[in-house]
């Protein structure tokens, strides 16, 4: 499959150019280059400890929430909506977890309410959005708003501001291992197949980039669309949940007002990178995954080139920005036609 | 009258294409000043872009406009505004959320001191609309009024005082009676005062009762144009729905009936306030029923209501000899009835969707989400429906919007097909495409037909229907005005039906 | 007449009957003091807000604020430390706000991308740049934040009007005035109220746009300024999450996300209730910051229904 190119696109070059994982395949492997050069041992790996080690890994490791939310999120953008609030979604998460512990849940009963949590935030997220038919970005702006709130209210259900706790399961999905390949890749990966398994091996993805496609034609080829963007919420919170878990579980605590603050942004920046387009009607799982995969190495780049972290956020600005200038005709025709008149 | 020596406005020789559409070819069209010209012909006969091209909204490949005898260059709508020719679009292009003053005076606001005087803002709104007559309070958003005072609240926004050419594109889309009456009163007003307005409409009623002359275009042709007196009724529908091509046979003897037994899909009083009135329609097995009206009858609506995307309020339907409590179209599309809209761009196109996601949408709703098909029995699918409606596309998964219009319309054919429907509702089934895959289509209906399914086609080509129907259901203003079958079906029967004489 | 102003009065109202009820439930509470104050705490969001409501009038967004405050707020402290007067650098800063938001709409027309998603890159690297100037905060020593501090007018009672709020107070009305008394306001609302009828009407799109954001940087900017003078010091995080808040002050003031309707001075009374929140919950003393996003969650989600049950009262012509 290509991406869609205007008629007149020809040739073979212009083709691989335009496919949509080139560009983001050539950023991650320009990065990686630069890191091979900067940081010598870059690409090895180490068992330490019965475990996979290095830098490598390391990206993975930490890749890991921002892609589960930006799997969520590529659904939500696929029905051509976006979701704001999943950043609080793991606030509440987070307090929630917290909060069962104290309260001597089992630890399995607490993972599941924590992702029950999750499927609520959904629920309520699809509620506004596809029953009271409020914009996506205002819809989930409500909880984006108060959902930090919510979750400091629930550290303060047994009086604790950012309780810490200590729970074997949550620091096995945090810090353990399954053989050599830490216990949360095997997560992510579990999620991702599962995700991939119920749009690509059903209908349903088909049937969500209908109504981000078309949402009048969708209804009139029998697809539910109200129905549909309802479940792409309700994914997008359950990526959250399991989002949540385990940034809880890094952290040993629950601090809703700092956690995973502008995750949604970094989401929807891996969305954007591997390709999709916020007017929606497309899902792409394993390039949002590529693109959370950028945004990662790029910030682990970042910390290992000796740069302040504080290069970070200001370098993936720019990354964005050139991403964004790329997909548009205008500026691509602005920038070819200035390469033209040079040549003359 | 007027003076009839030099007309106000002349296009001589007007032509326009769009890839792969011949919208206009040499058209002509004279307007005397303090006359209303009523220009005719069905969707897509080039009507609104012999407008954009009068207003300067679309370049013209050739042809010439000659403005009281001189001729003139129209490249921009503003050249057209300077050389005093105002358009009113059928849909209010108009700011609802504004106020009337606001959306009267947004390009001009009186200023004082460099800023806006509201007060003197105000004075010009109420001038500008005292010339229709019309008093309201310009204070009160645009949107709080009913479509008619938008209407009106436009008009008056572009009647400038040099107007010399005011076009008016179906003004009376959706006004009641006496708000029609309300505007042709300031119809009669401007035209005396001077000005030639073009008037487009589809309700024939009106023309008669404003018109002094008319124009009909067809296929982007000219194919009539005298004063109304001229024009009886009879005449104006058989020019606008007559088709003098060739290509499709005449009702073939050997087109028998091959309908027999209980209806497959019967409506009983369906209806809708204010979209159609009750009625009744059945579809057999093997049969085609024509749906035969001028644009605005109703056609697109009752199609709608038979596959359950307009909800009726009266009526029931009934599939296979049961009624259907709730239709929508998930359901009608599960029990067999299959629906190919006439808007495909908004309605039909899935533009980034390969051909083959397109094509095998519907049989998928009507699977469930859980039955996924398979991606080999897709492409066959895919593949076979290519061949059998022969369109055009490197491969099936070339995003859809790519290919050219007619190619779409297959392609959106081509999903209701697939999704292996007894019953087949096609409207305008060959709307905007060239004649090769008219014929396409055309044989397509006949072969299906043959093969025991019951379609409804609703059209605006008579002798399509003519030629494919054998039975065929007349609307007119939203109401069904009679049936007829066999040999009764002929062009004179049904525009005598339409016109109601 | 006053069908227009039905969304600003169902503000005030809101407000008055928080203020009210804030009244009934504590000593003090109703008093001009209690309101200078509010004004005074919240004068930096609601300059940022007044700049978003032309945004979002407009039918845009405008996410690149909160990170603007910290970085304007980061760049006075630092110029301080090298001896510049805080008015010359609130000067240039202003220009740089004015100049940063006519580039993000440029970009938003020129390209044809999200209004969301281009701000959100400003955002970003605001942000960015926050980090690079400092890491910690720095205090502003100069004279003239004193000055500034000192100055007040006093109001009946025994309240007082902040310097600050008075800005706020001066840039609010010349707001009022661009948005209702200048064509650029009116072609804010005609692009707001209905995009492609805008065009049709000769609105200049791109101009129209640039401008915008232009004030949107602008007013935010300014909003970093005063900030950075209200507390004296630049600190690289001052102002995250402020986006949402400004937000939430123009959609509480009456403003349609979607566009085309509201009013400026509604931003005001949308930022002064988000304050008296804030200021009820710090009274009530045993409840904790928790509300306030609560609270300010709820009344968004109450106002939103509101307004789409609005906007279905608008007669919006369909095509037959």
């Amino acid at each position: 499959m290509t991406a869609p190119l205007p008629p007149s696109f020809s040739g073979r070059l212009r083709e691989l150019t335009s496919h949509r994982a080139t560009w983001p395949l050539l950023a991650l492997a320009v990065i990686l280059v630069v890191d091979g050069f900067v940081a010598p041992g870059f690409f090895t790996i180490r068992i330490v400890e019965g475990r996979l080690f290095g830098s490598l890994i390391d990206i993975l490791y930490r890749a890991v929430p921002t892609a589960l939310v930006a799997l969520g999120m590529a659904v939500v953008i696929g029905t051509k909506g976006i979701d704001l609030s999943v950043g609080s979604i793991i606030a509440v998460v987070g307090a929630t977890i917290a909060w069962r512990i104290q309260e001597g849940d089992p630890h399995f009963v607490i993972l599941l309410t924590a992702l029950g949590v999750g499927l609520l935030c959904g629920l309520w997220n699809g509620f506004l959005v596809a029953v009271l038919d409020i914009q996506p970005i205002i819809a989930t702006l409500i909880l984006m708003v108060s959902g930090r709130g919510i979750g400091l209210m629930i550290n303060l259900i047994y009086g604790g501001t950012n309780p810490s706790f200590t729970s074997p399961l949550l620091q096995g999905l945090s810090v353990g291992s399954i053989g050599l390949v830490p216990t949360r890749l095997i997560v992510f990966a579990a999620v991702f197949v599962a995700l991939w398994l119920l749009i690509r091996r059903t209908a349903l993805g088909l049937f969500v980039e209908a109504v981000g496609g078309n949402a009048a034609a969708a209804d009139l080829a029998g697809v539910r669309s109200r129905l549909i963007k309802y479940s792409a919420y309700l994914i997008s919170g359950l990526c959250a949940g399991w989002a949540g878990v385990i940034l809880t579980a890094d952290t040993h605590t629950s601090d809703p007002v700092s956690v995973a603050l502008y995750i949604e942004l970094d989401a929807i920046l891996a969305v954007v990178i591997g390709g999709g387009s916020l007017a929606g009607g497309r899902i792409y799982l394993g390039m949002t995954v590529l693109g959370a995969l950028v945004i990662q190495t790029l910030t682990t780049s970042i910390l290992m080139s000796g740069l302040p972290p504080e290069y970070n956020l200001l370098v993936k600005a720019v990354v964005v920005l050139f991403v964004l200038l790329l997909q548009s005709n205008n500026a691509r025709n602005a920038v070819l036609a200035l390469v033209r008149r040079r040549k003359r | 009258m007027a003076d009839t020596s030099t007309p106000r406005i002349e296009l001589l020789g007007v032509s326009k294409s769009f890839p792969g559409v011949r919208a206009l070819e040499n058209v002509e069209l004279r307007l005397n000043a303090g006359e209303v010209h009523a220009l005719l012909g069905e969707n897509g006969a080039g009507k609104s872009t012999l407008i954009k091209i009068m207003t300067g909204a679309v370049p013209r490949d050739a042809g010439e406009i000659r403005l009281d005898g001189r001729p003139v260059q129209i490249g921009t709508t503003a050249d057209a505004r300077a050389l005093g020719i105002s358009t009113v679009y059928q849909e209010v292009n108009l700011i609802p959320t504004m106020t009337v003053t606001k959306n009267l005076t947004l390009e001009r606001q009186p200023r004082r001191f460099g800023l806006i005087s509201w007060r003197r803002a105000r004075a010009l709104a109420r001038q500008r609309l005292k010339r229709l007559n019309l008093e309201i309070d310009t204070e009160k958003p645009l949107g709080s009024y009913s479509v008619a005072i938008q209407q009106l609240v436009a008009i008056a926004r572009a009647l400038e005082d040099d107007t010399r050419v005011l076009v008016l594109d179906e003004p009376t889309a959706s006004l009641d009676a006496t708000e029609t009456e309300l505007l042709f009163q300031i119809v009669r007003d401007l035209k005396a005062s001077g000005i030639a307005i073009v008037f487009i409409t589809h309700f024939l009623d009106q023309v008669y009762q404003i018109a002094d002359r008319i124009s009909v275009l067809r296929n982007g042709r000219l194919v009539g144009t005298g004063p109304t007196a001229e024009l009886p009724r009879l005449k104006l529908i058989s020019l606008m729905l007559g088709r003098e091509l060739g290509t499709v046979e005449a009702h073939l003897a050997s087109h028998a009936s091959l309908a027999s037994g209980e209806p497959v899909l019967a409506a009983k009083g369906l209806g809708r306030r204010r979209t159609m009135a009750p009625f009744d329609l059945s579809l057999r097995a093997g049969e085609v029923v024509g749906l035969a009206g001028l644009l605005g009858s109703g056609r697109t609506e009752t199609a709608k209501l038979l596959f359950g995307a307009i909800r009726p309020d009266s009526g029931e339907l009934v599939l296979d000899g049961k009624p259907v409590p709730h239709n929508s179209p998930r359901q009608s599309l599960r029990s067999g009835v299959a629906f190919c809209p006439e808007d495909r761009k908004a309605e039909g196109l899935l533009g980034e969707l390969s051909v083959r996601e397109n094509i095998m949408l519907a049989l998928q709703t009507k699977r469930g989400w859980l039955r996924r098909l398979g991606r080999d029995e897709q492409k066959r699918l895919a593949q076979e429906m290519i061949k059998a409606l022969a369109i055009a596309t490197p491969d099936a998964e070339k995003p859809v919007g790519q290919l050219s219009g007619g190619n779409q319309q297959k392609v959106v054919l081509a999903r209701s097909l697939a999704s292996q429907p007894k019953v087949l509702i096609l409207d305008e089934p060959t709307r905007g495409i060239d004649v090769g895959a008219h014929a396409d289509v055309v044989r397509l209906i006949r072969r299906l037909c043959s093969e025991g399914l019951a379609l409804l086609v609703a059209s605006s080509e008579l002798d399509e229907l003519v030629a494919v129907s054998d039975r065929v259901a007349v609307l007119r203003d939203r109401r069904k005005v009679g049936e007829m079958a066999g040999a009764d079906i002929t062009r004179e029967n049904i525009i005598r039906t339409i016109a109601g004489r | 007449m006053t069908e227009r102003y039905l969304p600003l009065m169902a503000t005030v109202t809101v407000f008055l009957a928080l203020f009210v009820t804030g009244g009934v439930l504590y000593e003090h509470f109703f008093s001009t003091l209690v309101l200078g104050h509010i004004l005074a705490d919240n004068a930096f969001i609601i300059i940022a807000a007044i700049g978003t409501t032309f945004v979002i009038l407009s039918g845009g967004i405008d996410l690149s604020i909160g990170s603007m405050i910290g970085f304007v707020g980061v760049v006075m402290a630092r110029l301080d430390t090298l001896g510049w007067h805080p008015l010359a650098s609130a000067a240039v800063l202003l220009a740089f706000g004015l100049l940063f938001g006519a580039a993000q709409g440029y970009i938003i027309d020129f390209c044809d991308i999200q209004p969301f998603i281009i701000t959100l890159a400003g955002l970003f690297m605001l942000r960015g740049a926050c980090f690079m100037v400092t890491l910690d905060s720095i205090p502003i020593r100069h004279p003239f934040v004193d000055a500034f501090a000192d100055t007040s007018i006093p109001l009946p009672g025994d309240g007082f009007l902040a310097s600050s709020a008075i800005v706020m107070l001066v840039v609010l009305a010349g707001a009022i005035a661009i948005a209702h008394f200048t064509r650029f306001g009116t072609n804010v609302y005609a692009i707001g109220g209905d995009r492609a009828s805008a065009v049709l009407m000769g609105v200049p799109m791109r101009r129209t746009t640039v401008m915008i954001y232009a004030l949107g940087g602008f007013y935010s900017a300014l909003g970093g300024v005063i900030y950075a003078l209200y507390t004296s010091s630049g600190y690289p995080l001052a102002g995250t999450g402020n986006e949402l808040n400004a937000i939430a002050a123009v959609v509480l003031g009456g403003t349609l996300l979607t566009g085309g309707v509201g009013m400026v001075a509604g931003t005001l009374f949308g930022g002064m209730i988000l304050g008296l929140i804030a200021t009820l919950i710090i009274f009530h003393g045993s409840l904790n910051g928790a509300w306030i996003m609560i609270a300010s969650g709820v009344l968004l989600f109450l106002f939103i229904v509101v307004q789409r049950s609005l906007v279905g009262s608008f007669n919006l012509r369909r095509s037959s």
